[in-house]
Protein backbone atom coordinates (compact mmCIF):
# COMPACT_ATOMS: atom_id res chain seq x y z
CA UNK A 1 0.00 0.00 0.00
CA UNK A 2 1.62 3.26 -0.93
CA UNK A 3 1.61 6.33 1.44
CA UNK A 4 -2.03 8.13 1.49
CA UNK A 5 -1.97 11.05 -0.58
CA UNK A 6 -4.32 13.28 1.87
CA UNK A 7 -4.70 11.97 5.65
CA UNK A 8 -6.90 13.71 8.28
CA UNK A 9 -6.21 12.29 11.46
CA UNK A 10 -8.89 12.84 14.31
CA UNK A 11 -10.85 15.87 12.76
CA UNK A 12 -12.68 17.84 14.92
CA UNK A 13 -14.89 21.14 14.60
CA UNK A 14 -16.67 23.15 16.16
CA UNK A 15 -19.15 26.52 15.85
CA UNK A 16 -19.18 27.80 19.63
CA UNK A 17 -21.21 25.19 21.59
CA UNK A 18 -21.68 23.15 18.62
CA UNK A 19 -19.66 20.19 17.68
CA UNK A 20 -20.11 20.34 13.99
CA UNK A 21 -17.17 17.56 12.80
CA UNK A 22 -15.75 15.30 16.01
CA UNK A 23 -12.48 12.79 15.84
CA UNK A 24 -12.78 11.79 12.05
CA UNK A 25 -9.98 10.21 10.81
CA UNK A 26 -9.27 8.37 7.21
CA UNK A 27 -6.76 8.49 5.09
CA UNK A 28 -7.33 8.66 0.94
CA UNK A 29 -4.90 7.14 -1.56
CA UNK A 30 -4.24 8.52 -5.23
CA UNK A 31 -6.66 7.82 -8.09
CA UNK A 32 -9.69 6.85 -6.31
CA UNK A 33 -13.24 8.11 -5.68
CA UNK A 34 -14.14 8.60 -2.25
CA UNK A 35 -17.69 9.78 -1.48
CA UNK A 36 -19.02 11.23 1.61
CA UNK A 37 -22.71 10.88 2.56
CA UNK A 38 -24.78 11.80 5.21
CA UNK A 39 -27.99 13.05 6.29
CA UNK A 40 -27.90 17.26 6.60
CA UNK A 41 -26.30 18.48 8.84
CA UNK A 42 -24.21 15.64 9.33
CA UNK A 43 -21.24 17.38 8.39
CA UNK A 44 -20.24 16.80 5.06
CA UNK A 45 -19.73 20.43 4.15
CA UNK A 46 -17.90 21.11 7.17
CA UNK A 47 -15.39 18.47 6.40
CA UNK A 48 -15.20 19.55 2.98
CA UNK A 49 -14.20 23.05 4.25
CA UNK A 50 -11.54 21.63 6.45
CA UNK A 51 -9.99 19.58 3.30
CA UNK A 52 -9.60 22.93 1.71
CA UNK A 53 -8.68 25.90 4.21
CA UNK A 54 -11.96 27.50 4.21
CA UNK A 55 -12.07 26.56 7.99
CA UNK A 56 -9.13 25.01 10.24
CA UNK A 57 -9.62 22.26 12.42
CA UNK A 58 -10.62 22.82 15.96
CA UNK A 59 -8.85 19.61 17.09
CA UNK A 60 -6.75 17.17 15.05
CA UNK A 61 -4.08 17.42 11.80
CA UNK A 62 -4.85 17.53 8.07
CA UNK A 63 -1.50 16.02 6.31
CA UNK A 64 -1.10 16.31 2.17
CA UNK A 65 1.47 14.20 1.35
CA UNK A 66 3.34 14.13 4.56
CA UNK A 67 2.92 18.09 4.88
CA UNK A 68 0.86 19.11 7.78
CA UNK A 69 -1.61 21.61 6.63
CA UNK A 70 -1.71 23.20 9.42
CA UNK A 71 -1.39 27.17 8.97
CA UNK A 72 -1.42 27.00 5.32
CA UNK A 73 -4.04 29.82 4.18
CA UNK A 74 -6.90 28.86 1.94
CA UNK A 75 -5.42 30.66 -1.26
CA UNK A 76 -2.40 28.03 -0.95
CA UNK A 77 -4.13 24.85 -1.02
CA UNK A 78 -4.59 25.02 -4.90
CA UNK A 79 -0.86 25.76 -5.20
CA UNK A 80 -0.19 22.38 -3.15
CA UNK A 81 -2.31 20.75 -5.64
CA UNK A 82 -6.00 20.99 -3.84
CA UNK A 83 -8.96 21.97 -5.71
CA UNK A 84 -12.18 22.34 -4.55
CA UNK A 85 -16.26 23.41 -6.31
CA UNK A 86 -18.55 24.37 -4.22
CA UNK A 87 -22.19 23.34 -3.69
CA UNK A 88 -23.69 26.54 -5.16
CA UNK A 89 -22.33 27.36 -8.61
CA UNK A 90 -19.29 29.76 -7.76
CA UNK A 91 -18.17 31.25 -11.03
CA UNK A 92 -17.05 34.81 -12.65
CA UNK A 93 -20.66 35.41 -13.85
CA UNK A 94 -19.70 38.19 -15.79
CA UNK A 95 -16.68 37.14 -17.22
CA UNK A 96 -16.62 34.51 -20.56
CA UNK A 97 -16.26 30.72 -19.57
CA UNK A 98 -12.81 31.37 -21.59
CA UNK A 99 -11.78 33.98 -19.00
CA UNK A 100 -13.01 32.20 -16.15
CA UNK A 101 -11.26 29.39 -16.78
CA UNK A 102 -7.72 31.29 -18.08
CA UNK A 103 -7.99 33.63 -15.17
CA UNK A 104 -7.75 30.71 -12.70
CA UNK A 105 -5.17 29.21 -14.70
CA UNK A 106 -3.14 32.35 -13.89
CA UNK A 107 -3.08 32.14 -10.20
CA UNK A 108 -0.11 29.52 -10.46
CA UNK A 109 1.54 31.55 -13.18
CA UNK A 110 1.34 35.63 -12.58
CA UNK A 111 -0.51 37.16 -9.70
CA UNK A 112 1.10 40.47 -8.89
CA UNK A 113 2.87 41.32 -12.78
CA UNK A 114 1.43 44.47 -12.86
CA UNK A 115 3.09 45.61 -15.96
CA UNK A 116 3.24 43.00 -18.76
CA UNK A 117 0.30 42.44 -21.54
CA UNK A 118 -1.36 39.15 -20.23
CA UNK A 119 -1.55 38.78 -23.36
CA UNK A 120 1.85 37.26 -23.48
CA UNK A 121 0.87 34.70 -21.14
CA UNK A 122 -0.35 32.51 -23.94
CA UNK A 123 0.88 29.17 -22.59
CA UNK A 124 -2.57 30.03 -20.14
CA UNK A 125 -5.03 30.31 -23.34
CA UNK A 126 -3.73 26.83 -23.92
CA UNK A 127 -4.02 25.62 -20.58
CA UNK A 128 -7.36 27.48 -20.08
CA UNK A 129 -8.79 25.70 -23.67
CA UNK A 130 -7.60 22.00 -22.97
CA UNK A 131 -9.48 22.69 -19.55
CA UNK A 132 -13.12 23.63 -21.74
CA UNK A 133 -12.25 20.67 -23.87
CA UNK A 134 -11.75 18.79 -21.10
CA UNK A 135 -15.09 19.36 -19.86
CA UNK A 136 -16.84 19.67 -22.90
CA UNK A 137 -17.07 23.85 -22.97
CA UNK A 138 -15.13 24.72 -25.69
CA UNK A 139 -17.80 25.14 -28.24
CA UNK A 140 -19.11 27.88 -25.17
CA UNK A 141 -15.41 29.45 -25.28
CA UNK A 142 -16.78 33.18 -25.48
CA UNK A 143 -20.21 33.00 -23.93
CA UNK A 144 -20.46 35.00 -20.95
CA UNK A 145 -20.45 32.48 -17.85
CA UNK A 146 -23.91 34.23 -16.19
CA UNK A 147 -25.91 33.21 -19.89
CA UNK A 148 -24.30 29.54 -19.29
CA UNK A 149 -26.82 26.79 -18.68
CA UNK A 150 -26.70 25.38 -14.88
CA UNK A 151 -24.91 22.20 -15.76
CA UNK A 152 -22.74 24.45 -18.25
CA UNK A 153 -21.83 26.45 -14.89
CA UNK A 154 -21.19 23.36 -13.10
CA UNK A 155 -19.02 22.19 -15.46
CA UNK A 156 -17.46 25.19 -15.62
CA UNK A 157 -16.26 25.43 -12.62
CA UNK A 158 -15.07 21.76 -12.59
CA UNK A 159 -13.05 23.58 -15.67
CA UNK A 160 -11.84 26.12 -12.99
CA UNK A 161 -10.56 23.94 -10.59
CA UNK A 162 -8.95 21.52 -12.94
CA UNK A 163 -6.25 24.68 -14.42
CA UNK A 164 -4.41 23.92 -11.51
CA UNK A 165 -4.09 20.34 -12.34
CA UNK A 166 -4.42 19.45 -8.94
CA UNK A 167 -3.94 16.01 -7.40
CA UNK A 168 -7.28 16.20 -4.97
CA UNK A 169 -10.07 17.41 -6.55
CA UNK A 170 -12.75 18.49 -3.99
CA UNK A 171 -16.38 18.49 -5.07
CA UNK A 172 -19.44 19.55 -3.17
CA UNK A 173 -22.37 18.30 -4.80
CA UNK A 174 -21.77 18.63 -8.41
CA UNK A 175 -24.92 17.83 -9.77
CA UNK A 176 -27.12 19.47 -7.24
CA UNK A 177 -29.59 20.85 -9.15
CA UNK A 178 -29.39 19.10 -12.51
CA UNK A 179 -32.03 16.93 -14.18
CA UNK A 180 -31.25 13.09 -14.87
CA UNK A 181 -29.26 13.76 -18.57
CA UNK A 182 -27.45 16.68 -17.06
CA UNK A 183 -26.03 14.37 -14.57
CA UNK A 184 -25.23 11.68 -16.46
CA UNK A 185 -23.07 13.73 -18.51
CA UNK A 186 -21.70 14.76 -15.24
CA UNK A 187 -21.05 11.34 -14.09
CA UNK A 188 -19.50 10.64 -17.35
CA UNK A 189 -17.37 13.84 -16.94
CA UNK A 190 -16.42 12.53 -13.40
CA UNK A 191 -15.09 8.96 -14.08
CA UNK A 192 -13.31 10.49 -17.31
CA UNK A 193 -11.20 12.73 -14.85
CA UNK A 194 -11.13 10.29 -12.00
CA UNK A 195 -8.49 7.68 -13.91
CA UNK A 196 -6.35 10.65 -13.37
CA UNK A 197 -6.73 12.15 -10.09
CA UNK A 198 -7.75 11.90 -6.20
CA UNK A 199 -11.88 12.56 -6.49
CA UNK A 200 -13.59 13.41 -3.21
CA UNK A 201 -17.25 13.79 -3.73
CA UNK A 202 -20.17 14.65 -1.66
CA UNK A 203 -23.48 13.98 -2.90
CA UNK A 204 -26.94 13.06 -2.35
CA UNK A 205 -27.80 10.98 -5.42
CA UNK A 206 -27.33 7.55 -4.16
CA UNK A 207 -27.46 5.28 -7.14
CA UNK A 208 -24.94 7.59 -9.05
CA UNK A 209 -22.76 7.24 -6.38
CA UNK A 210 -22.75 3.73 -5.58
CA UNK A 211 -21.81 3.36 -9.50
CA UNK A 212 -18.89 6.15 -8.91
CA UNK A 213 -17.36 5.38 -6.23
CA UNK A 214 -14.58 3.30 -4.90
CA UNK A 215 -14.74 3.87 -1.34
CA UNK A 216 -17.36 5.67 0.59
CA UNK A 217 -17.60 7.56 3.83
CA UNK A 218 -20.58 8.09 5.62
CA UNK A 219 -21.00 11.03 8.38
CA UNK A 220 -23.64 11.69 10.69
CA UNK A 221 -23.91 14.16 13.68
CA UNK A 222 -20.04 15.31 13.01
CA UNK A 223 -18.76 11.63 13.41
CA UNK A 224 -17.74 9.08 10.84
CA UNK A 225 -19.93 6.00 11.32
CA UNK A 226 -18.76 4.05 8.30
CA UNK A 227 -16.32 3.44 5.78
CA UNK A 228 -15.92 1.02 2.95
CA UNK A 229 -16.77 0.08 -0.11
CA UNK A 230 -20.17 0.80 -1.64
CA UNK A 231 -21.32 -3.21 -0.93
CA UNK A 232 -20.05 -2.56 2.66
CA UNK A 233 -21.86 1.05 3.00
CA UNK A 234 -25.15 -0.73 1.39
CA UNK A 235 -25.08 -3.87 3.95
CA UNK A 236 -24.14 -1.47 7.38
CA UNK A 237 -26.70 -1.68 9.36
CA UNK A 238 -25.80 1.31 11.19
CA UNK A 239 -26.22 3.53 7.88
CA UNK A 240 -29.46 1.85 6.90
CA UNK A 241 -30.58 2.96 10.87
CA UNK A 242 -29.88 6.75 10.22
CA UNK A 243 -29.79 7.26 6.78
CA UNK A 244 -33.69 5.71 7.03
CA UNK A 245 -34.57 7.24 10.20
CA UNK A 246 -35.78 3.39 11.49
CA UNK A 247 -34.79 0.95 13.69
CA UNK A 248 -36.76 -2.17 11.92
CA UNK A 249 -38.49 -3.23 8.88
CA UNK A 250 -34.99 -3.48 7.12
CA UNK A 251 -32.87 -6.63 7.62
CA UNK B 1 -20.05 16.37 -21.87
CA UNK B 2 -21.15 17.24 -25.52
CA UNK B 3 -24.71 15.46 -25.63
CA UNK B 4 -27.88 17.36 -26.41
CA UNK B 5 -28.54 18.54 -22.60
CA UNK B 6 -25.52 20.79 -21.84
CA UNK B 7 -25.08 21.88 -25.63
CA UNK B 8 -25.96 25.47 -26.66
CA UNK B 9 -29.48 27.02 -25.73
CA UNK B 10 -30.39 28.81 -29.08
CA UNK B 11 -30.80 31.97 -27.56
CA UNK B 12 -27.29 34.64 -28.69
CA UNK B 13 -25.49 35.53 -25.67
CA UNK B 14 -22.11 35.60 -27.82
CA UNK B 15 -19.78 38.83 -27.05
CA UNK B 16 -19.23 39.93 -30.07
CA UNK B 17 -17.62 43.44 -29.43
CA UNK B 18 -18.08 45.57 -32.99
CA UNK B 19 -15.11 45.95 -34.86
CA UNK B 20 -15.01 49.80 -33.10
CA UNK B 21 -15.46 48.75 -29.63
CA UNK B 22 -12.53 46.46 -30.26
CA UNK B 23 -10.35 49.32 -31.69
CA UNK B 24 -11.62 52.00 -29.30
CA UNK B 25 -10.47 49.32 -26.46
CA UNK B 26 -6.86 48.67 -28.01
CA UNK B 27 -5.99 52.63 -29.05
CA UNK B 28 -7.54 53.95 -25.66
CA UNK B 29 -4.34 55.36 -23.96
CA UNK B 30 -3.17 57.06 -28.26
CA UNK B 31 -7.18 58.35 -28.50
CA UNK B 32 -7.31 59.55 -24.86
CA UNK B 33 -4.09 61.71 -25.53
CA UNK B 34 -5.76 62.97 -28.93
CA UNK B 35 -8.38 64.29 -26.28
CA UNK B 36 -6.83 65.48 -23.67
CA UNK B 37 -4.84 67.53 -26.35
CA UNK B 38 -7.86 68.80 -27.79
CA UNK B 39 -9.66 69.74 -24.49
CA UNK B 40 -8.35 73.00 -24.01
CA UNK B 41 -9.52 74.46 -27.41
CA UNK B 42 -13.14 73.08 -26.08
CA UNK B 43 -13.70 74.04 -22.71
CA UNK B 44 -14.75 77.87 -21.98
CA UNK B 45 -11.39 78.21 -20.03
CA UNK B 46 -7.89 76.64 -19.94
CA UNK B 47 -8.46 76.87 -15.88
CA UNK B 48 -11.42 74.89 -16.34
CA UNK B 49 -9.10 72.43 -18.42
CA UNK B 50 -6.43 72.32 -15.98
CA UNK B 51 -9.27 71.18 -13.31
CA UNK B 52 -10.23 68.59 -15.92
CA UNK B 53 -7.22 67.45 -15.96
CA UNK B 54 -6.41 67.09 -12.53
CA UNK B 55 -9.92 65.40 -11.58
CA UNK B 56 -9.89 63.11 -14.51
CA UNK B 57 -6.75 61.46 -13.10
CA UNK B 58 -7.98 61.66 -9.74
CA UNK B 59 -10.99 59.41 -10.92
CA UNK B 60 -9.07 57.16 -13.70
CA UNK B 61 -7.39 56.07 -10.48
CA UNK B 62 -10.00 56.15 -8.10
CA UNK B 63 -11.67 53.55 -10.38
CA UNK B 64 -9.05 51.12 -11.13
CA UNK B 65 -10.13 50.31 -7.12
CA UNK B 66 -13.53 51.63 -7.70
CA UNK B 67 -14.81 49.95 -11.26
CA UNK B 68 -12.25 47.36 -11.59
CA UNK B 69 -11.59 45.89 -7.61
CA UNK B 70 -15.05 46.16 -6.54
CA UNK B 71 -14.25 48.41 -3.65
CA UNK B 72 -15.69 51.71 -2.68
CA UNK B 73 -13.88 54.00 -0.46
CA UNK B 74 -15.01 56.88 0.67
CA UNK B 75 -11.67 58.11 1.56
CA UNK B 76 -9.79 59.21 -1.86
CA UNK B 77 -9.15 62.92 -0.55
CA UNK B 78 -6.32 61.82 1.72
CA UNK B 79 -4.13 60.60 -1.19
CA UNK B 80 -5.09 63.85 -3.51
CA UNK B 81 -4.60 65.51 -0.59
CA UNK B 82 -1.68 63.96 0.01
CA UNK B 83 0.02 64.28 -3.14
CA UNK B 84 -0.44 68.09 -2.91
CA UNK B 85 0.65 69.04 0.58
CA UNK B 86 3.70 67.20 0.00
CA UNK B 87 4.38 68.88 -2.79
CA UNK B 88 3.64 72.12 -1.69
CA UNK B 89 5.83 71.81 1.43
CA UNK B 90 8.70 70.60 -0.35
CA UNK B 91 8.40 73.49 -2.94
CA UNK B 92 7.76 76.27 -0.22
CA UNK B 93 9.45 75.00 2.55
CA UNK B 94 12.46 72.80 1.57
CA UNK B 95 13.74 74.61 -1.83
CA UNK B 96 12.74 71.28 -3.53
CA UNK B 97 12.89 71.22 -7.20
CA UNK B 98 9.81 71.05 -8.84
CA UNK B 99 10.00 67.81 -10.78
CA UNK B 100 11.41 65.83 -7.34
CA UNK B 101 8.85 67.64 -5.28
CA UNK B 102 6.35 66.01 -7.67
CA UNK B 103 7.85 62.34 -7.14
CA UNK B 104 7.91 63.15 -3.33
CA UNK B 105 4.62 63.53 -3.39
CA UNK B 106 3.50 60.21 -5.17
CA UNK B 107 5.56 58.48 -3.49
CA UNK B 108 4.11 60.24 0.10
CA UNK B 109 0.87 59.53 -1.08
CA UNK B 110 1.41 56.09 -2.45
CA UNK B 111 3.14 55.72 1.21
CA UNK B 112 -0.31 56.84 3.04
CA UNK B 113 -2.32 54.57 0.86
CA UNK B 114 -0.19 51.46 1.54
CA UNK B 115 -0.97 52.25 5.36
CA UNK B 116 -4.80 53.01 5.25
CA UNK B 117 -5.00 50.45 2.77
CA UNK B 118 -3.40 47.71 5.06
CA UNK B 119 -6.24 48.95 7.78
CA UNK B 120 -8.77 48.86 5.30
CA UNK B 121 -8.51 46.27 2.89
CA UNK B 122 -9.15 43.08 5.06
CA UNK B 123 -12.38 44.90 6.15
CA UNK B 124 -15.89 44.61 3.80
CA UNK B 125 -18.67 46.12 1.55
CA UNK B 126 -19.87 48.92 3.76
CA UNK B 127 -17.51 48.53 6.83
CA UNK B 128 -14.38 49.31 4.18
CA UNK B 129 -16.53 51.84 3.00
CA UNK B 130 -16.65 53.63 6.71
CA UNK B 131 -13.17 52.56 7.74
CA UNK B 132 -12.02 54.87 4.79
CA UNK B 133 -14.06 57.71 4.93
CA UNK B 134 -12.57 57.24 8.65
CA UNK B 135 -9.06 56.91 8.73
CA UNK B 136 -9.44 59.72 5.77
CA UNK B 137 -11.64 62.39 8.12
CA UNK B 138 -8.23 61.74 10.20
CA UNK B 139 -5.88 62.65 7.93
CA UNK B 140 -7.71 65.96 7.73
CA UNK B 141 -7.78 66.59 11.45
CA UNK B 142 -4.55 65.84 11.57
CA UNK B 143 -3.87 68.83 8.66
CA UNK B 144 -5.64 70.85 10.45
CA UNK B 145 -3.83 71.02 13.53
CA UNK B 146 -0.38 71.10 11.90
CA UNK B 147 -0.80 74.50 10.85
CA UNK B 148 2.61 75.31 10.66
CA UNK B 149 3.30 72.62 7.78
CA UNK B 150 -0.31 73.07 6.21
CA UNK B 151 -1.35 76.66 6.89
CA UNK B 152 -4.54 75.13 8.52
CA UNK B 153 -7.19 76.48 7.82
CA UNK B 154 -6.19 79.22 5.67
CA UNK B 155 -4.60 76.27 2.87
CA UNK B 156 -0.67 76.18 2.19
CA UNK B 157 0.48 78.90 0.23
CA UNK B 158 4.03 80.43 -1.12
CA UNK B 159 5.31 77.73 -3.66
CA UNK B 160 4.46 79.42 -7.08
CA UNK B 161 6.14 77.69 -9.97
CA UNK B 162 6.64 79.96 -12.43
CA UNK B 163 9.33 78.97 -14.27
CA UNK B 164 9.92 75.39 -15.17
CA UNK B 165 12.89 73.72 -16.79
CA UNK B 166 11.95 70.57 -19.31
CA UNK B 167 13.77 69.15 -21.83
CA UNK B 168 16.53 72.04 -21.97
CA UNK B 169 13.89 74.73 -22.35
CA UNK B 170 12.77 77.13 -19.50
CA UNK B 171 8.68 77.39 -19.44
CA UNK B 172 6.97 79.90 -18.36
CA UNK B 173 4.42 77.96 -15.87
CA UNK B 174 2.43 80.72 -15.56
CA UNK B 175 0.98 80.78 -19.32
CA UNK B 176 -2.25 78.36 -18.92
CA UNK B 177 -1.26 76.92 -22.20
CA UNK B 178 2.30 76.12 -21.04
CA UNK B 179 0.36 74.74 -17.70
CA UNK B 180 -2.12 72.55 -19.40
CA UNK B 181 0.66 70.95 -21.54
CA UNK B 182 3.08 70.40 -18.99
CA UNK B 183 0.36 68.68 -16.86
CA UNK B 184 -0.75 66.87 -19.41
CA UNK B 185 2.00 65.28 -19.97
CA UNK B 186 1.43 63.59 -16.54
CA UNK B 187 -1.71 63.14 -17.12
CA UNK B 188 -1.25 61.19 -19.98
CA UNK B 189 1.79 59.19 -18.22
CA UNK B 190 -1.05 58.01 -15.30
CA UNK B 191 -3.38 56.40 -18.26
CA UNK B 192 -0.85 54.68 -19.85
CA UNK B 193 0.40 53.14 -16.43
CA UNK B 194 -3.28 52.55 -15.38
CA UNK B 195 -3.78 50.64 -18.98
CA UNK B 196 -1.21 48.68 -18.64
CA UNK B 197 -2.20 47.65 -14.77
CA UNK B 198 -5.33 46.81 -16.38
CA UNK B 199 -4.18 45.09 -19.18
CA UNK B 200 -1.73 43.16 -16.72
CA UNK B 201 -2.32 39.66 -15.42
CA UNK B 202 -2.91 41.62 -11.84
CA UNK B 203 -5.32 43.45 -14.27
CA UNK B 204 -7.38 39.81 -14.74
CA UNK B 205 -6.65 39.19 -11.03
CA UNK B 206 -8.62 42.14 -9.28
CA UNK B 207 -11.57 41.60 -11.75
CA UNK B 208 -11.59 38.47 -9.99
CA UNK B 209 -11.85 39.16 -6.65
CA UNK B 210 -14.48 42.10 -8.15
CA UNK B 211 -16.64 39.54 -9.77
CA UNK B 212 -16.46 36.62 -7.17
CA UNK B 213 -14.15 36.95 -4.23
CA UNK B 214 -14.41 33.72 -2.57
CA UNK B 215 -13.93 32.05 -6.00
CA UNK B 216 -10.29 34.34 -6.81
CA UNK B 217 -9.24 32.89 -3.23
CA UNK B 218 -10.41 29.35 -4.33
CA UNK B 219 -8.21 29.65 -7.15
CA UNK B 220 -5.66 30.52 -5.52
CA UNK B 221 -4.99 34.45 -5.38
CA UNK B 222 -4.26 35.72 -1.90
CA UNK B 223 -7.33 38.57 -1.90
CA UNK B 224 -5.56 40.53 1.00
CA UNK B 225 -2.51 41.36 -0.65
CA UNK B 226 -3.94 41.86 -4.02
CA UNK B 227 -6.69 44.52 -2.96
CA UNK B 228 -3.98 46.01 -0.82
CA UNK B 229 -1.64 46.18 -3.88
CA UNK B 230 -4.51 47.47 -5.84
CA UNK B 231 -6.01 49.92 -3.52
CA UNK B 232 -1.65 51.27 -3.52
CA UNK B 233 -1.85 52.12 -6.65
CA UNK B 234 -4.81 53.65 -6.84
CA UNK B 235 -3.32 55.73 -4.16
CA UNK B 236 -0.49 56.46 -6.45
CA UNK B 237 -2.15 57.97 -9.16
CA UNK B 238 -4.64 59.98 -7.05
CA UNK B 239 -1.72 61.27 -5.42
CA UNK B 240 0.08 62.48 -8.92
CA UNK B 241 -3.43 63.81 -9.68
CA UNK B 242 -2.82 66.36 -6.07
CA UNK B 243 0.55 67.32 -6.86
CA UNK B 244 -0.83 68.56 -10.13
CA UNK B 245 -3.75 70.41 -8.77
CA UNK B 246 -1.03 71.95 -6.22
CA UNK B 247 1.33 73.24 -9.29
CA UNK B 248 -1.43 74.35 -10.87
CA UNK B 249 -3.52 76.22 -8.04
CA UNK B 250 -0.20 77.01 -6.56
CA UNK B 251 -2.50 76.68 -3.15
CA UNK B 252 -3.57 73.75 -1.62
CA UNK B 253 -7.17 74.28 0.30
CA UNK B 254 -7.60 72.65 2.76
CA UNK B 255 -10.73 70.90 1.52
CA UNK B 256 -8.83 69.27 -0.58
CA UNK B 257 -8.79 66.61 1.92
CA UNK B 258 -12.53 66.78 2.93
CA UNK B 259 -15.00 63.70 2.75
CA UNK B 260 -16.72 66.26 0.39
CA UNK B 261 -13.64 65.75 -2.12
CA UNK B 262 -14.05 62.14 -1.49
CA UNK B 263 -17.73 62.41 -3.14
CA UNK B 264 -17.03 64.38 -5.28
CA UNK B 265 -14.31 61.64 -7.08
CA UNK B 266 -17.36 58.53 -6.50
CA UNK B 267 -19.57 60.83 -8.13
CA UNK B 268 -17.07 61.35 -11.24
CA UNK B 269 -16.47 57.81 -11.46
CA UNK B 270 -20.25 56.86 -11.13
CA UNK B 271 -21.18 59.63 -13.74
CA UNK B 272 -19.00 58.61 -16.24
CA UNK B 273 -18.95 54.97 -16.27
CA UNK B 274 -17.38 52.82 -13.68
CA UNK B 275 -16.54 50.17 -15.72
CA UNK B 276 -14.86 51.76 -18.45
CA UNK B 277 -11.38 52.62 -18.53
CA UNK B 278 -11.96 56.27 -19.85
CA UNK B 279 -15.41 56.88 -18.37
CA UNK B 280 -13.94 58.89 -14.94
CA UNK B 281 -12.30 61.04 -17.29
CA UNK B 282 -15.26 61.94 -19.08
CA UNK B 283 -17.42 62.07 -15.95
CA UNK B 284 -15.01 64.35 -14.18
CA UNK B 285 -15.41 66.89 -17.48
CA UNK B 286 -19.30 66.51 -17.14
CA UNK B 287 -19.02 67.40 -13.28
CA UNK B 288 -16.74 69.75 -13.79
CA UNK B 289 -18.76 71.09 -16.69
CA UNK B 290 -21.87 71.45 -14.85
CA UNK B 291 -20.27 73.40 -11.83
CA UNK B 292 -19.10 75.68 -14.64
CA UNK B 293 -22.34 76.07 -16.06
CA UNK B 294 -24.53 75.98 -12.90
CA UNK B 295 -22.98 77.70 -10.57
CA UNK B 296 -23.34 80.91 -12.84
CA UNK B 297 -27.13 80.54 -12.52
CA UNK B 298 -27.54 79.76 -8.93
CA UNK B 299 -25.27 79.35 -5.48
CA UNK B 300 -27.36 76.34 -5.11
CA UNK B 301 -25.57 74.65 -8.06
CA UNK B 302 -25.11 71.14 -6.08
CA UNK B 303 -28.97 70.47 -5.72
CA UNK B 304 -28.85 70.74 -9.75
CA UNK B 305 -25.84 68.51 -9.86
CA UNK B 306 -27.26 66.28 -7.05
CA UNK B 307 -30.35 65.40 -9.09
CA UNK B 308 -28.65 64.92 -12.32
CA UNK B 309 -26.27 62.52 -10.94
CA UNK B 310 -29.71 60.58 -8.66
CA UNK B 311 -30.68 60.16 -12.39
CA UNK B 312 -28.15 59.09 -13.72
CA UNK B 313 -27.78 55.88 -11.15
CA UNK B 314 -30.88 55.06 -11.52
CA UNK B 315 -30.98 55.25 -15.40
CA UNK B 316 -28.27 55.25 -16.26
CA UNK B 317 -25.88 52.86 -14.57
CA UNK B 318 -22.81 52.25 -16.71
CA UNK B 319 -22.64 56.19 -16.82
CA UNK B 320 -22.36 58.36 -19.50
CA UNK B 321 -19.47 56.98 -21.62
CA UNK B 322 -20.50 53.48 -21.12
CA UNK B 323 -23.95 54.25 -22.18
CA UNK B 324 -22.04 55.61 -24.97
CA UNK B 325 -20.01 52.64 -25.71
CA UNK B 326 -22.78 50.41 -25.13
CA UNK B 327 -25.41 52.32 -27.32
CA UNK B 328 -23.80 54.57 -29.32
CA UNK B 329 -21.33 52.47 -30.80
CA UNK B 330 -22.56 49.24 -31.40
Amino acid sequence: MTAPLLAVENVGRRFGGFVALEGVTAAFQPGKVTSIIGPNGAGKSTFFNVLSGVLTPSSGSVRFKGKDLAGVRQHEFVHLGIARSYQITNIFPELSAHENVRVAAQAGRARYNIWTNRKRFSELDDKADAALVAVGLAAKRTETAKFLAHGQQRALEIAIALTSDPQVLLLDEPTAGMGPEETRDMVALLEKLASERTILLVEHKMKMILGLSDRILVLHHGRLIADGSPRDIQTDSEVRRVYLGQNDGYA
Amino acid sequence: MSSPALAAPATASERKPSSVTAALAAYRVPLSILALCLLPWLLPSKALAVNVLVYGVVAVGYNLLFGYTGLLSFGHAAFFGAGAYITGIAIGQFGVPWLVAVFLGILGGGALAFIIGGLTTRTRGIYFSMVTLALAQLVYYVALQASSWTGGENGLRGFTVDKINLFGTTINFLDPINKYYVLMMFAALALWAVSRILNSPFGAAIEAIRENERRARTCGYDVEKTKLLAFTLSGLICALAGTMSALHLAFVPLDVLHYHTSGMIVMMTLLGGARSFFGPFVGALAFLLMEDVFSLWTSHWQIIVGSIFILFVLFLPRGLWGTFLEKAVR
